[in-house]
């Protein structure tokens, strides 16, 4: 399996990362390097084997379906790039 | 009078209480020793007023009587810890400015047990490398030298400003992170003990998230008596954080008998690796002679899967980290880039993360992305996830066999060259963590303990793994390891 340009282009757009045109062959190449390496994979049979979901088996814990913080508004905006009136700001999402 | 900062936490914990120096006076020793210590880029965010305000709430509470064993023992904390009020970058550009509302429950839980924190410790950026030069505040050098030769060495990562400054005797212990390797690398190339607990053990409630299912924090050093007594005041079960284990927490110290007599001691095959440097065949082999003139019974054993754990590893870490880091949007902390006219959210997000992220992150977060992508989820993220249950059966398969610990190497080299590495392609790189790698997908605790030194005098580390929750019982064998190497080496001061 090997990247090109347009799939390198593509995952970096899935990924929300603005890569420039004249940048996009040496990511590919990183790439390939990369996933030439995971290819290795391939030689363990893992027929019937279960993906692992959990590295420890255990019950994860449950708690009362209660409020336990809130009214912190200032607190969770304080580190905002852009906060106004209580709100995060940003550019216009909808026409 | 001795010198303050070559104390062991165990060692200064006793001086305090016998009233034979105060928390001040050893925190005012460390805040001037860290001062002139800039040369190791090690501390990036200094907190003396904190320091000391902390000290003296702790010599006040060891006067009372009853302080826990932490208490005013002057300690760095990694920069992948979220710290109230103090910055909390992990070491990225994207989290410029950052400034937590909250303290992360491991920092916390030492700032309850009296420690006092000196300030926070470079790393690679989000903890995505093994030499400390993916930071955003440059990299931070390795006290230790080759010889004569001035060249500045890696201490490692990503926990490199913590190893580094645990060496050079800027704080008398630190905390780290461990998702591949990141406290066992590191604590191997500076000639410190640093041990990764069982994934579970501490909460990562409040840590900077890489690959949640790998992270684990952990405490970098002196010996292994202080990463006893360090562990015990770091783990516990969080509310906050549902896969920390509601179990006990031992006293680890007191389980430090030396007594390893009758103990299985597996020895596995497959970290033989083809072109393994002499040095570190020869320090494995005399690690295992000291444990078994220990009284320990050594035994050969196979991991099988052992060859695959890299690939797996690259697979799943970024995998995680892309989902992880998917929060990083320019909204609601850190950085956002300045929009063109015209621009829109989407082009906010990309510009954002492309000046935000550093090279190495934006290719993991990337790989990540192509792994978990439609059509390629089976073939690569859930293979490598069906590759992860064979690796930790090979661990549980040894362990049923009656195998108390197993004893590897723990890098495959000593430190390297800062720079030595750039034309590599990744994977060089990422071999730095073969031998350390495997315990993080298996869960469980492993630790890195210094047994000598390379013939440029370079310190080298053996790694034990050890049964999950066992953490006691691999402290012990590892305070057995290190009480026969008798490592005592110390890099020479030129900072």
């Amino acid at each position: 399996m090997s990247i090109d340009e347009s799939t390198a282009a593509k995952v970096a757009k899935l990924a929300r990362i603005k890569v420039e045109e004249d940048a996009l062959p040496a990511l590919a190449q990183e790439f390939n390097a990369v996933l030439g390496f995971i290819e290795q994979l391939n030689e363990v049979d893992v027929e019937g084997v279960e993906p692992m979901v959990s590295v420890t088996p255990m019950r994860l814990k449950r708690r009362e379906d209660v409020v336990t913080d809130g009214d912190q508004q200032e607190k969770i905006l304080s580190n905002a790039p852009d906060a106004r009136e209580g709100f995060f700001a940003v550019p216009k999402v909808v026409e | 009078m001795t010198d303050l900062t070559k104390l062991t936490l165990a060692e200064a914990r006793d001086k305090l209480r016998a009233g034979d120096v105060t928390s001040v006076e050893l925190t005012e020793t460390f805040l001037k020793a860290i001062d002139d210590a800039d040369a190791l880029n090690a501390f990036v965010h200094k907190t003396p007023e904190i320091a000391l305000e902390r000290a003296k709430a702790a010599d006040a509470r060891i006067a009372q009587g009853d302080a826990p064993d932490m208490c005013g023992l002057p300690i760095g904390i990694k920069d992948l810890f979220c710290t109230k009020g103090v910055a909390s970058q992990a070491a990225s550009g994207i989290l410029e400015g950052f400034t937590p509302e909250y303290e992360s429950t491991v920092s916390q839980k030492l700032e309850d047990s009296g420690a006092v924190m000196l300030g926070k410790l470079n790393m690679d950026e989000f903890a995505m490398g093994s030499s400390n030069e993916t930071s955003v505040y440059g990299n931070a050098i390795n006290p230790w030298r080759r010889g004569n030769d001035d060249a500045a060495l890696t201490p490692g990562g990503s926990s490199g400003g913590s190893a580094a400054a645990v060496a050079a005797d800027l704080c008398l212990a630190a905390t780290g992170t461990d998702t591949g390797g990141s406290i066992r690398q590191p604590a191997a190339f500076t000639g410190i003990t640093g041990i990764k607990p069982t994934y579970g053990r501490c909460s990562r409630w409040g840590v900077v998230a890489f690959a949640s299912s790998l992270d684990q924090a952990g405490p970098m050093t002196k010996d292994v008596r202080d990463a006893a007594i360090m562990l015990e005041a770091m783990c516990g079960h969080d509310e906050k954080d549902s896969t920390s284990v509601d179990l006990p927490v031992p006293n680890f110290e007191a389980m430090l008998t030396g007594d390893i007599r009758g103990k299985k001691i597996g020895i596995p095959k497959e970290y033989r690796m083809d072109g393994m440097p002499a040095e570190i065949e020869k320090l494995w082999a005399d690690g295992t002679e000291m444990l078994k003139a220990a009284g320990a019974e050594i035994v050969d054993i196979s991991l099988p899967h052992t060859k695959y754990a890299l690939p797996a590893y690259y697979v799943i870490a970024p995998a995680e980290a892309s989902s992880n880091l998917a929060r990083y949007d320019g909204v609601r902390y850190g950085h956002r880039a300045t929009l063109a006219a015209g621009d829109g959210i989407t082009e906010m997000y990309e510009k954002t993360r492309a000046e935000g992220f550093g090279h190495e992150v934006q290719r993991r977060v990337m790989v990540g992305t192509y792994v978990l992508s439609a059509g390629f989820y089976d073939a690569y993220y859930n293979r490598a996830r069906r590759v992860r249950t064979l690796i930790k059966q090979d661990f549980e398969n040894v362990f049923a066999q009656g195998i108390d610990a197993i004893l590897t190497p723990a890098t495959p080299s000593a430190a390297f060259g800062l720079g030595e590495m750039t034309d590599a392609d990744p994977i060089q790189m990422y071999l730095n963590d073969v031998f350390t790698v495997t315990v993080n997908l298996a869960g469980l605790p492993g630790v890195s303990v210094p047994t000598g030194l390379d013939s440029q005098g370079l310190p080298l580390g053996l790694q034990l793994i050890g049964r999950p929750w066992e953490e006691g019982d691999l402290l012990n064998t590892a305070y057995a390891l290190e009480q026969a190497a008798g490592f005592v080496a110390k890099p020479g001061k030129w900072w």
